[in-house]
């Protein structure tokens, strides 16, 4: 099933009434249990275009249909909701909430939801296994090294059972040792189904996806399926 | 929907992480309703205290005093002619043709004098008056007896004495019988009062009372009445009898201009109104103080709440990523911001209730005034829901600003 479709997507920042064309001509889609990199240099868009996709911000112009439905005229709240319950967001620089505990923090996306504490700790307690940290779970995140915060802000994607999961730099402040890892959990999630879009500017680590999105001044260069998908083991990559 | 106890738990927590911030801000909170509290209290403590001091004198009692009516604040004009009472003044108000509707009319003279029992020397106030002031003040004995209309012909030389002073010359030997030496006149006990409830205009514990006719000229050396009683038969009759006194007075001293009166009338609800006043100026001024305080404490709420909302930016941010909405937000620091406000409220309703108790207490235990301590149940609701307001009022702008951060730049705040 197609989850994701644009339409000639654009989207425009005004700055002093200076216009800087962040993406242009959009058009792409992506179908249920894919596994996509989104490649380029830094300030080519492709966070633009992932905060697009993941209903933080709106396209400036074209269409983009979420689930075969158009969001352009989705309210603030309507948004807030697909965020809630369609889609999960791991960020470069975690977002954690540093005095929060690892449980806590994992089950914040259901407390909007107005899940019942039972049933919100049980899930978190199932991701928080899932990624391997459950001898930390009541440890405060600011406690954590840089990995370890990755793969909590991981369970906090998961728990909500997310359609999507848009991955932002997640290696980005990792040492290569503690990013393998995460790199790992992703594939993984994507082995067992998930759908997962990863924003990244660094080949090896769109070489983990399935497929490339070449993005170079807000178009997209080239679109082409990975080749020769590395698969990382618990060593590392393999050959 | 979020789940009430969530934002509850969430707010505790944001709050705790601030302690000494959080804190220092409701401080105008606290003082505000801490005026109100005490504004209140006292208030109702106030009122009870003139009703019930009313009801003991007996609501239809009128007093004449003796000068003009103060009528600036420092009533300089009521110590001129401040003599004008005089015995034949009395006369003429006890005449049933002048003043029908009066039951009684009791002169009364009073002074501060030393006194000695053998070496003991006391300060003290005496008062002089009629037989009919037993039955005025509704004094009752503890022993002894009170002094009769031939004492008061006689110009007898007895005195009744209060309870406290019995209690400092004799302690615990018989009073009654004893002589007092006052202004080297010597007195005889005749009575001794039993204990009566302080407070009223006369800490009669502290007096003694004996034939106005034996003191006025030897012991005060004065010619006139320093305040007379007059009892109406009824609360109904008190204006009448107020327009006889009046007549009759201005008459015998000749004055046709009401202006140029050199006595004054003050009837309960006078005096009732007299403190009304005082109180009333008294909670102009403590609102004041409290309405002040309680917009300055809004303004501070305001104010580390916008700090608040720039500080935590990334995290707004983060929240709305994961699926919270502008509401939730908004519901979240507006929870804040009432959490700080309602805690200034309720430490305010403490504090104030503890100020007032304590200041009753010393006011009770020093001035010995039997002033009825009330916790104001009104000023508890009142506080709490003026502090739930200032909450809401200066929590909504910040609350607001944050609930409106777009996620992405939120997201991408340094």
């Amino acid at each position: 099933m197609e989850l994701i479709r644009t339409e000639n997507l654009a989207k425009v920042y005004e700055d002093d009434g200076i216009k800087t064309e962040a993406l242009r001509n959009i058009n792409l889609s992506i179908k249920e249990g894919e596994f996509v990199a989104v490649i380029g240099p830094s300030g080519s868009g492709k966070s633009t275009l992932m905060q697009i996709l993941g209903c933080l911000d709106r396209p400036t112009s074209g269409k983009y249909f979420f689930e075969e439905k158009e969001i352009h005229s989705y309210t603030d709240d309507e948004l807030a909701h697909i965020r809630n319950y369609k889609v999960g967001f791991v960020f470069q620089s975690f977002n954690l909430l540093p005095r929060l505990s690892v449980l806590e923090n994992v089950v914040m996306p259901l407390i909007y939801r107005g899940t019942p504490d039972k049933e919100r700790e049980k899930k978190a307690k199932e991701v928080i296994e899932l990624i391997g940290l459950s001898d930390r779970i009541d440890y405060q995140t600011s406690q954590l090294s840089g990995g370890q915060k990755q793969r909590v802000a991981i369970a906090r994607a998961l728990v909500t059972d997310p359609k999507i999961i848009f991955a932002d730099e997640p290696t980005g402040n990792l040492d290569s040792k503690s990013g393998e890892v995460v790199l790992r959990f992703i594939q993984e999630l994507n082995h067992q189904g998930h759908t997962i879009v990863i924003v990244t500017h660094e080949s090896y680590v769109a070489q983990a996806a399935k497929r490339m999105l070449h993005i170079v001044d807000g178009e997209i260069d080239k679109d082409e399926t990975v080749a020769n998908q590395k698969i990382i083991s618990k060593e590392g990559f393999s050959k | 929907m979020i789940l009430f106890h969530d934002i509850l738990k969430m707010t505790l927590r944001d709050l705790a992480v601030r302690k000494n911030r959080s804190a220092l801000t409701i401080l105008g909170i606290v003082i505000g309703i801490t005026s109100i509290m005490v504004v209140m209290s006292v208030g109702k403590g106030a009122q009870e205290y003139v009703l019930g001091e009313i009801q003991r004198f007996g609501p239809n009692n009128v007093f004449i005093l003796p000068g003009k009516e103060p009528s600036g604040p420092t009533g300089a004009m009521g110590t001129l002619l401040n003599d004008s009472l005089k015995e034949r003044d009395i006369d003429d108000l006890s005449s049933k043709s002048n003043v029908p509707q009066a039951v009684s009319v009791i002169p009364y003279v009073f002074g501060s004098v030393s006194l000695s029992v053998g070496q003991e020397i006391e300060r003290s106030m005496i008062i002089g008056s009629t037989v009919g002031s037993q039955k005025n003040f509704d004094l009752k004995l503890a022993e002894g007896r009170f002094f009769d209309e031939f004492d008061l012909n006689d110009k007898a030389r007895v005195v009744i004495i209060g309870d406290e002073i019995r209690k400092k010359l004799f302690e615990n030997s018989e009073a009654v019988g004893q002589k007092i030496n006052i202004k080297n006149l010597d007195f005889q006990i005749i009575g001794v009062l039993a204990q009566k409830s302080k407070g009223s205009f006369i800490d009669f514990n502290d007096s003694l009372i004996a034939p106005y006719t034996a003191i006025q000229q030897d012991i005060l050396g004065i010619r006139h009445f320093q305040r007379v009683a007059v009892e109406a038969q009824s609360e109904e009759s008190i204006p009448t009898v107020v327009a006889d006194i009046k007549m009759t007075l201005r008459e015998n001293h000749k004055i046709e201009d009401p202006e140029d009166d050199d006595f004054n009338i003050q009837t309960q609800e006078d005096i009732a109104k007299t403190v009304g006043t005082i109180t009333g100026i008294l909670t102009v001024l403590l609102f004041s103080v409290a309405a002040i305080s309680l917009v300055v404490g809004g303004v501070g709420i305001m104010n580390i709440m916008l700090v608040s909302v720039t500080e935590r930016t990334r995290e707004i941010g983060l929240r709305k990523s994961i699926g919270a909405t502008n509401k939730n937000i908004l519901t979240q620091f507006l929870a804040e911001a009432l959490f700080l406000t309602i805690s200034g409220g309720i430490i305010g309703v403490l504090l104030g209730t503890s100020l007032t108790y304590l200041g009753i207490y010393f006011v009770q235990e020093f001035a010995q005034i039997d002033f009825p301590f009330t916790f104001s149940f009104n000023g508890a609701v009142i506080g709490i829901l003026v502090s739930s307001f200032i909450g809401l009022a200066f929590g909504v702008f910040p609350a607001r600003q944050a609930s409106r951060k777009s996620p992405v730049e939120a997201l991408r705040y340094e």
